[in-house]
């Protein structure tokens, strides 16, 4: 029988949360079903917002090559910094994981701090360094790579480089959360059976390191696409990506509407590659780990 | 656990240069003593400090985004605290969702949430407020209050409350007296996660700032964005150092790992 | 009257059924053990009496009073945890002092109140540490103190020396058993460890599937077990499958195990039964004397008796030899077992529903 305290019991949960829920609800739920119709209204270079709907934003946005263009630049960058930050990320979390345990705690401060920082200051150290006159380029032309300075402001591989080093810590905390997780009697049942660290490395431990690989390379490429400062600071007017490309609209042209359909594309595809890549992981991973 | 051979060795010093460059040459270049982006070759040089406290409009800028950084994570800390402990503590259906939902800022692109607040704000006539410019902070930054609460009271042992119950004490003073602290550590390290996300906040501020209610990395942006001058790296190493000193207290406290990853 | 007074109490779980109509009197002072394996639902049964679970059916009362929907913290019962839930963040004499301070102690009486408890654990000296500068045993001891600083009308234990080494856990079996004399506290313990429910009950309650299967003292228990499952779990003893056979007077009763025709305890049940003798109550001797023959397969010395598995015409049977002399028999010895007739119980097939 339901009794005063059972029925306490139930709804406690929900008047603890009330709170945060209503703020959540009235000021996150609401400005992006705002968003979301914003994104079909019309828009008239003179007139500014028109009050009928249509979807010939949308319609603009994927077929019109001006955008498709900044959204294979935008795709094509996150895939590249995603890979070079598996391709760096990976083997320094390891080299961490094998220091002892006052040197590996310094260490994992000093590429984790930075998360700290504003991505502002980040980047404005990537813009000093990648100058035609910046320190990359000195120590090119020192070490005789070129004789020229190359330019690496406002290049894709200027954002590339500057991009994977605001990344790269999320590859790393990613994978130190696994490793953390990792059994090291397994790493010795290898061992112990024969298997030389070589072929224990590939064939036991680098297979349990794979979820948590392939979830830092969800987050990595999620933030990268979804980038704004780095791009525009180092990308400059012309290279355009997609949060720019948005910011544009809503700043600069005044096209709102037309902003708010490249936001939502971004917010909806960036939503298919979480959702669906982690539920492909956690499936794929499912019978190895649990919980 | 094998060590780390030679080549892992340079391997690593490669890494970690990358990783420290962009941040020692915004320090070393804050030195110069000349009026453009150079290195300090001719000697080292205070002036760019000194001029720190002649930018007007970089100094109020930073006032603004104390203040606002303040009082946007004691107010997400207020609501994330409860939140939590309904999440953790009960189970009842919907909570799953419920979860996801107050995480869900951090899989929206910041870009989508400036834009969405920016049409909210000019939709109701909000623009220029300090106090919702605060509230799109607190949504922005209650996921990462409420993880370390979370991982703090998934952590702690349930036993002891009912232990506090035993012995006599109200649902009310079991919180007060026994869970609150030893949630604590979970707490302060929420709060100061919070406050550094806000105060570094750029991509989402960006939309909704105006000239009256401008944060310190907005106010960064648009200088760097039309000229790069000495300025801004001596107010970026003094934002360096102190997120360096807070790093070490967050450490101390908590546990970097702990507040990054969200369970230790 | 009963002190403690359960009855038909059941919890479920959606579709599990935890406990399943329990009744249960407890005089006051006495010591009861809810001993089972894990998921027999005796946890479930005390903290629905301390008060932090909900019960689905049934009433519990104390000195008369129905307290079943008393909330936990006004039910003024000591329990002890299994993870003994010690607050980390206040010292040993704060732990103790807190159930004080809610009945509204304080000052010097309630210096007295914790002077002595402390004492009565044996931890003069400690107040001011805090748990984690204490041992597992020092930090148990804690816990039995702040539960009976509050001089609670019942005691809950809930697997609290589960946590302990073999040696500490039974010179604290002892402790405990003496301090709850002293005090004359109505206790209820929960274990999974026999031996525990043993030395500390003045009766146990075998638990099964959420059912008490057998209520007693720990002799009748042992001996006189009322069904299979207590006779299984309590000790060890060897089964046999049998038929009932007619008895050849009162005092005692016959079965056929394969071709053999044993004599038993007299019982009064009719087809196909079990049989069951304990280990410690064969005798084994050298070949060729009155008994069961058989050979030695395994012997394997544990201290305190010589064990040893026997393949017979009725099965491997395992022995029990006490340790008074050497048993200069070996593995594939032939060997005799004989045993008393009184020694052999016999139990229905199916399982006893309730004591």
């Amino acid at each position: 029988m339901p009794s005063p305290s059972a029925a306490r019991a139930r709804r406690m949960p929900w008047l603890l949360s009330a709170p945060a829920l209503a703020v959540f609800v009235s000021l996150l739920l609401t400005p992006l079903v705002l968003t979301g119709v914003l994104s079909l209204y019309a828009f008239d270079g003179q007139r500014g917002i028109l009050d009928t709907y249509t979807l010939a934003n949308y319609i603009e946005v994927f077929t019109d090559t001006y955008y498709l263009e900044i959204f294979v630049r935008t795709a094509g960058m996150a895939a590249v910094v995603t890979l070079l930050c598996v391709i760096i990320g990976v083997p320094e979390t390891l080299i961490l994981s094998r220091m002892r345990g006052r040197w590996r705690g310094i260490f994992l401060l000093i590429i984790l701090a930075p998360l700290l920082i504003s991505v502002v200051v980040r980047t404005l150290g990537w813009s000093i360094l990648l100058g035609t006159n910046g320190l990359v380029n000195q120590i090119m032309m020192f070490l005789g790579i070129t004789d020229e300075p190359v330019r690496m402001m406002f290049t894709l591989t200027g954002v590339i480089v500057a991009l994977v080093h605001v990344m790269v810590p999320f590859m790393v905390l990613s994978v130190w959360a696994t490793i953390q997780k990792l059994d090291p009697q397994v790493e010795q049942a290898g061992l112990s059976l024969g298997a030389p660290p070589r072929t224990t490395f590939f064939r036991v431990i680098l297979p349990q390191l794979l979820p948590g690989i392939l979830s830092g390379s969800i987050i990595v490429f999620a933030l990268t696409a979804s980038a704004f400062a780095t791009p525009a600071l180092i990308g400059g007017r012309r290279l355009k990506v997609a949060a720019t490309a948005a910011y544009d609209e809503f700043l600069s042209t005044l096209n709102w509407p037309l902003g708010a359909t490249i936001a939502l594309v971004l917010l909806v595809a960036n939503i298919i590659v979480i959702v669906g890549c982690n539920r492909w992981v956690e499936r794929r991973f499912r019978s190895v780990f649990e919980g | 656990m094998q060590r780390n051979g030679p080549l892992a060795l340079i391997f690593h010093t490669l890494f970690i240069t990358f990783i420290l460059a962009p941040l020692v040459i915004i320090i070393v270049v804050s030195f110069t003593d000349k009026g453009y982006i150079s290195m300090p070759t001719d000697g080292l040089s205070l002036r760019w400090y000194k001029a720190i406290l002649d930018a007007r409009e970089l100094m109020s800028a930073f006032w603004f985004s104390l203040k606002l950084g303040l009082v946007a994570s004691c107010t997400a800390m207020v609501l994330a605290i409860p939140a939590a402990l309904a999440v953790t503590r009960y189970r009842f259906r919907g909570r799953e969702a419920m979860i996801a939902f107050f995480m869900s800022p951090l899989m929206i692109p910041q870009v989508v949430l400036g834009a969405a607040f920016l049409r909210f704000f000019n939709i109701a006539g909000l623009s220029g407020s300090f106090f919702w410019l605060m509230t799109t902070h607190v949504i922005l930054i209650v996921p990462y209050a409420m993880r370390m609460v979370i991982a703090a009271a998934t952590g702690m042992n349930r036993e002891i409350e009912n232990a506090g119950l035993s012995l006599g004490a109200s649902p009310w003073t079991v919180f007060y007296r026994i869970t609150l602290p030893l949630l604590m550590a979970g707490i302060v390290g929420g709060w100061m996660l919070s406050f550094i996300q806000s105060f570094d906040e750029l991509t989402m501020t960006i939309f909704v700032a105006t000239p009256g209610t401008m944060t310190l990395p907005v106010a960064m942006y648009n200088h760097i964005a039309h000229t790069i001058d000495p300025l801004v790296t001596s107010v970026s190493a003094v934002l360096i150092f102190g997120t360096m000193l807070l790093t070490l207290l967050i450490e101390r406290v908590v546990g970097l790992e702990k507040v990054l990853i969200g369970r230790g | 009257m009963s002190f403690l007074s359960i009855k038909g109490l059941g919890k479920r779980f959606g579709s599990f059924v935890a406990v399943d109509k329990l009744d249960l009197d407890v005089e006051r002072g006495e010591f009861i053990s809810l001993l089972g394996p894990s998921g027999c639902g005796k946890t479930t049964t005390l903290q629905m009496v301390a008060g932090f679970i909900e019960p689905t059916h049934g009433t519990i009362s104390v000195a008369g009073k129905d307290i079943t929907s008393l909330r936990a913290e006004k039910r003024g019962m000591g329990v002890v945890f299994q993870s003994y839930a010690l607050f980390p963040h206040m010292t040993v004499e704060q732990n103790i002092a807190f159930g004080l301070e809610m009945r509204g102690m304080s000052g010097q009486a309630m210096r007295i109140r914790i002077g002595e408890t402390l004492s009565l654990v044996r931890l003069d000296g400690l107040s001011h540490r805090y748990p984690r500068e204490l041992s597992g045993g020092q930090r148990q001891r804690v816990a039995i103190a702040r539960a009976l600083a509050i001089r609670p009308e019942v005691l809950l234990l809930d697997e609290p020396m589960s946590n302990l080494d073999a040696k500490l856990r039974e010179e604290m079996h002892i402790e405990m058993r003496a301090i709850q004399r002293h005090l004359n506290i109505t206790t209820v313990l929960v274990t999974h460890d026999q031996v525990e429910a043993m030395t500390m009950s003045d009766r146990i309650a075998v638990m099964h599937a959420g059912r008490i299967a057998q209520l007693d003292t720990p002799y009748n228990a042992y001996e006189h077990p009322a069904s299979n499952f207590a006779s299984t779990f309590l000790g060890k003893t060897n089964k046999f499958v049998a038929q009932a056979l007619p008895p050849v007077d009162e005092s005692s009763g016959r079965v056929k195990v394969g071709a053999h025709t044993l004599e038993t305890a007299p019982y009064r049940l009719q087809g196909e039964v079990h049989a069951y003798i304990r280990p410690e109550k064969i005798h084994v001797q050298g070949a060729g004397g009155a008994g069961l023959a058989g050979r030695i397969q395994t012997k394997l010395f544990l201290g305190s008796v010589w064990m040893l598995e026997v393949e017979t015409e009725l099965g491997m049977i395992r022995v029990n030899a006490p340790n008074r002399e050497p048993v200069t028999l070996n593995e594939g010895d032939p060997v005799t077992l004989s045993w008393n007739s009184r020694d052999v119980q016999v139990l229905p097939t199916e399982e006893v529903a309730h004591a």
